[in-house]
């Protein structure tokens, strides 16, 4: 009666294998590793190529490499130590970006695990190290949807003015009054009139007529829809700005994301200078359209070192180079939206811009004045300034819609858009929470989670054995592969490790022999009562069963509701603790019964089981 | 080995109210440390930022409160941690400061004074919004894990288990803190983290001897109500303290060797392990049996139960 099936048998000797399969690479180790990747939105990586690039750049600099990998996003090479790594990084980064002031790859510094190929193949990867693990700088940075939301209403203010000037609607006083746009008028009949021209020509606003002593009064606010519209676009025009940013500082696996509605986490693993990373996450790049001096000769002179004064000399993207005013036109502030398109005309691909009322006023007359001349517009980022295109003027443009084309790619097209919107950042960000973490303070971390994890098993290991002697060893199996199944859980999930994560290891454990000590000491009471060795263990098993779910379910509820409202640390010990819970069941049960069943199943005439001694009342 | 040998069922249920006395006892006293000492959060909740920096040779604390004071952080908490050469240095938040370049400040003050350089081991900054909704969360976590474990027992057992369970564990939470109040330990997330999991795991304790008490009204006729529960308890007693002993070697493993960030998780474990098993056992069932509990309870499942068997 006490023997499993053979697929029971087989189920379980499969599971357990693939525990040990998802398991092995945490005990490979690290490797130095170079990786690269596309530095900019537009690029795409291209395996095989890059591969070859990578190979041949490093033959070239006399580098041997342990190896080299690809996957959808980047190309990794492992090498034998830190120095010849960073002798390649060097290699690699010369060979991927000729030019140091524009890098179009991100070539940083890695870890790689050691393991074998074929584990990497079946994706059995090393766990995923939280940043007080490894080291690193985690931020959280709230998004003022707030400003973002003012920023529309005061160019929605400019706009408004234009179109009642242009429409020659007399008002009198246009003003933003806290989360609305207030246009004054003189009379009845024209705030009528004011209202169907603003209704037709801008849909995201509301409007509501009013009166104020004298004065007839519209009130425009925006529309719920237009505000998330907004806000949505915020964020993510500053989570784009933030990849940008980021990729500068070559880290291997930053991580930008979304979190709620108006936060984003950033997570640099590995970046130890935090005053650099804020510096860049928090820098404002300006946009700026000046005008270009093509007097003849002037550029020539300019090259060989003449720079007429007020201009200055640049280069375009193309390389060639270009002497501009310095006197700003316009500035970025002007401009509210960017967008990749196409030529209503020839198809061409093309930049669409939008500015705001006083910038399209300005535009006007610059186009008006400038026509056949050439106007270039900068991104100036640290101080440092690039031509992003330098388009001819054609005629004059008003409205303040502006189309940049010519001689450009649909890709180069969605670059630039995205290079100009990113140039400053949607709405403003504020850093709420920062925690960084020193290198070696997260290796003594892992040594310390380690440690606990070690002496407290072994500990619980000797004190089972000796208390309940053959049954107690199976128990500490059943603990060991408990262990085993979390671990390859958690990484094949690549759920993210943390210290407290480590502990809730612990605890799992320490809280998961519960349900042997549950099993042994029904089996002994029943010993007691007089059973036999086999219906003893066979009953021991199944009460014992109705006790451990029950216990499992009510500690699992508390886990969950860690899971449901822990953030950080809390959230890592939770996700542990519930994988835990729902292993131990697993092996407390399963494993260790089948493991009895093998030990005593086919023995008929059993006398003895070995599970210590079983003290008998009254004896 | 058999460490209980026990020959009739011990009468707990005669000293019932002894033990909700003394319980009640420690339950006012952790009310009355909460009142009056109140909690001593981490920079998670209150906000404000905590830097961690490491010298190579210990540094005078006093000069360093001087440097930070002079910078204008008059406020700032020097002391060491762990070892002499570590200092660690808290800077609540305050109005009109920029809040996020405080680390930065700090190190660039430190690092000019005379004398060896500071490694910066960790910075945890967390700006006053962040700290008011983990309060709230930590208590809608609270609630959850409450509403759960109420609706698990009821459904499972009968209402009078799910309400003296929960009663006897909360008291555990609350004595937990109470401690936590008295000798002011840092009551940071991994504490949280802690007693809640302490809460989900006596309620274990609990379940194993309710268990028992409803096996035991089933199968044994003619005991009373405190004689079944003394059976239950009496029956459960060798694997409750084998258990927990289990669970506490590991915590103390944690205790010994999990450095300073593992330290008030594990002693908030330990805390909770102790009176866990105090209040799951002595606490909760002298409440089931003033509650009511009794035989006709149990004898609808019954049938159930043995149809779910065969």
């Amino acid at each position: 009666m006490n023997r499993y099936p053979l697929w029971k048998n087989l189920l379980i000797g499969l599971v357990l294998l693939w525990g040990l399969i998802y398991t092995l690479p945490n005990f490979y180790g690290e490797v130095p590793a170079v990786q690269v990747s596309s530095g900019k939105a537009t690029l795409k990586l291209d395996a095989t190529t890059a591969i070859k690039r990578v190979e041949e750049s490093l033959a070239a600099a006399g580098i041997q490499h342990d190896g080299l990998f690809a996957d959808l996003t980047s190309v990794r090479a492992r090498f034998r130590d830190t120095d010849t790594q960073l002798k390649a990084k060097d290699a690699i980064e010369k060979a991927f970006n000729p030019d140091a002031a524009d890098p179009s790859y991100v070539v940083a510094l890695n870890l790689l695990s050691a393991s074998p190929q074929w584990l990497t193949n079946i994706h059995a990867l090393p766990m995923y190290l939280g940043l007080d693990l490894r080291g690193g700088v985690h931020f959280l940075l709230q998004v003022d949807m707030k400003g973002a939301v003012t920023k529309r209403l005061d160019a929605t203010t400019g706009d408004l003015r234009t179109l009642l000037r242009d429409k020659n609607i007399r008002h009198a006083g246009i003003s933003r009054e806290g989360a609305s746009v207030v246009v004054k008028f003189r009379d009845a009949e024209t705030q009528s009139r004011a209202r169907s021209v603003i209704g037709a020509a801008n849909n995201d606003l509301q409007l509501v007529e009013g009166q104020d002593g004298a004065d007839f009064k519209l009130t425009a606010t925006l529309t719920p829809l237009a505000q998330k519209t907004i806000q949505e676009f915020a964020l993510r025009q500053n989570i784009g700005t933030l990849h940008n940013r980021i990729n500068e500082l070559g880290v291997a696996e930053p991580v930008i994301q979304q979190q709620g509605l108006d936060r984003i986490v950033v997570q640099l693993p590995g970046v130890q200078d935090v005053a650099k990373a804020k510096d860049i996450l928090g820098r404002t790049a300006t946009l700026e359209i000046r005008l270009v001096d093509d007097s003849p000769g002037a550029l020539e002179g300019a090259l060989q070192g003449n720079i007429p004064p007020g201009t200055e000399l640049y280069s375009e993207r193309g390389g060639n180079p270009l002497l501009v005013k310095k006197q700003v036109v316009l500035t970025g502030e002007r401009l509210t939206d960017a967008q990749p398109g196409f030529d209503g005309q020839n198809h061409e691909p093309a930049v669409h811009l939008t500015l705001d009322a006083a910038g399209a006023r300005i535009f006007k007359d610059i186009t008006r004045e400038n026509i056949n001349k050439r106007m270039a517009i900068l991104l100036i980022e640290k101080g440092k300034g690039e031509v992003v295109t330098a388009p001819v003027i054609r005629s004059e443009i008003g409205g303040g819609r502006v189309q940049i084309s010519g001689r450009m790619s649909s890709e180069e097209a969605t670059d630039t858009a995205l290079l100009l919107r990113a140039g400053s950042l949607a709405a403003p960000m504020e850093i709420i929470e920062e925690r960084t973490i020193g290198p070696s303070l997260g290796a003594e971390n892992i040594t310390k989670g380690f440690h606990s994890t070690l002496w407290g098993f072994i500990a619980i290991a000797v004190f089972m054995c000796a208390y309940y002697m053959l049954f107690g060893l199976v128990s500490v199996i059943a603990l060991a592969s408990n262990l085993l199944l979390l671990v390859a859980l958690l990484s094949l999930l690549q759920a993210t490790l943390t210290l407290p994560g480590i502990a809730a290891i612990a605890l799992t454990l320490g809280m998961a022999i519960d349900a042997n000590v549950l099993i042994n000491e029904r089996i002994r009471e029943e010993l007691r009562n007089g059973s036999s060795p086999q219906a003893a263990i066979a009953t021991g098993y199944d009460r014992a069963f109705d006790t451990i779910l029950d216990s499992n379910v009510t500690t699992l509820i508390a886990g969950i509701a860690l899971l449901v409202f822990g953030s950080g640390p809390v959230r890592g010990f939770a996700v542990v603790h519930c994988l835990g819970i729902l292993t131990s069941m697993f092996s407390a049960i399963l494993v260790s019964r089948g493991l009895v069943n093998l030990i005593y199943g086919k023995k008929r005439k059993l006398e003895k089981l070995a599970i210590g001694q079983v003290w008998k009342p009254g004896v | 080995m058999e460490f209980f040998r026990i020959q009739k069922d011990i009468p707990f249920m005669k000293h019932a109210l002894v033990f909700n006395i003394i319980s009640l006892i420690t339950f006012l006293l952790a009310v009355f440390f909460l009142a009056t000492k109140g909690l001593h959060f981490s920079v998670e909740f209150t906000g404000g930022t905590l830097m961690e920096v490491s010298y190579a040779e210990a540094p005078a604390l006093d000069k360093l409160r001087d440097a930070l004071g002079k910078e204008g952080y008059q406020d700032a908490q020097v002391q060491n941690f762990g070892s002499s050469r570590d200092v660690l240095i808290r800077l609540p938040n305050r109005e009109g400061m920029e809040t996020g370049k405080v680390s930065e400040k700090v190190m660039a003050s430190l690092s000019a004074l005379e004398g060896g350089k500071p490694e910066l081991r960790r910075v945890e900054f967390v700006g006053p919004q962040v700290g008011k909704e983990l309060a709230s969360d930590g208590a809608m976590a609270l609630l959850l894990v409450i509403g759960g474990i109420v609706v698990y027992l009821a459904m499972r057992f009968e209402w009078r288990f799910a309400v003296s369970a929960i009663i006897a564990n909360l008291h555990d939470v609350i004595i937990i803190l109470g401690f936590f109040a008295l000798f002011q330990w840092e009551f940071s997330l991994p504490v949280l983290a802690a007693t809640l999991a302490v809460l989900g795991y006596s309620v274990n304790e609990s379940v194993v001897v309710f268990d028992r008490v409803r096996e035991t009204f089933k199968k044994k006729r003619g005991l009373t109500t405190p004689e079944v529960l003394d059976h239950a308890i009496t029956s459960t007693i060798s694997r409750t303290i084998i258990t927990h002993g289990s669970t506490q070697i590991m915590v103390l493993s944690m205790l010994l060797f999990g450095g300073e960030t593992l330290y008030y998780f594990a002693l908030a474990l330990t805390i909770g392990i102790c009176f866990g098993i105090y209040s799951s056992v002595l606490v909760a069932s002298p409440l089931v049996m003033w509650l009511g509990v009794s035989r006709e309870q149990f004898i609808q499942p019954k049938k159930e139960k043995q149809e779910a068997v065969v």
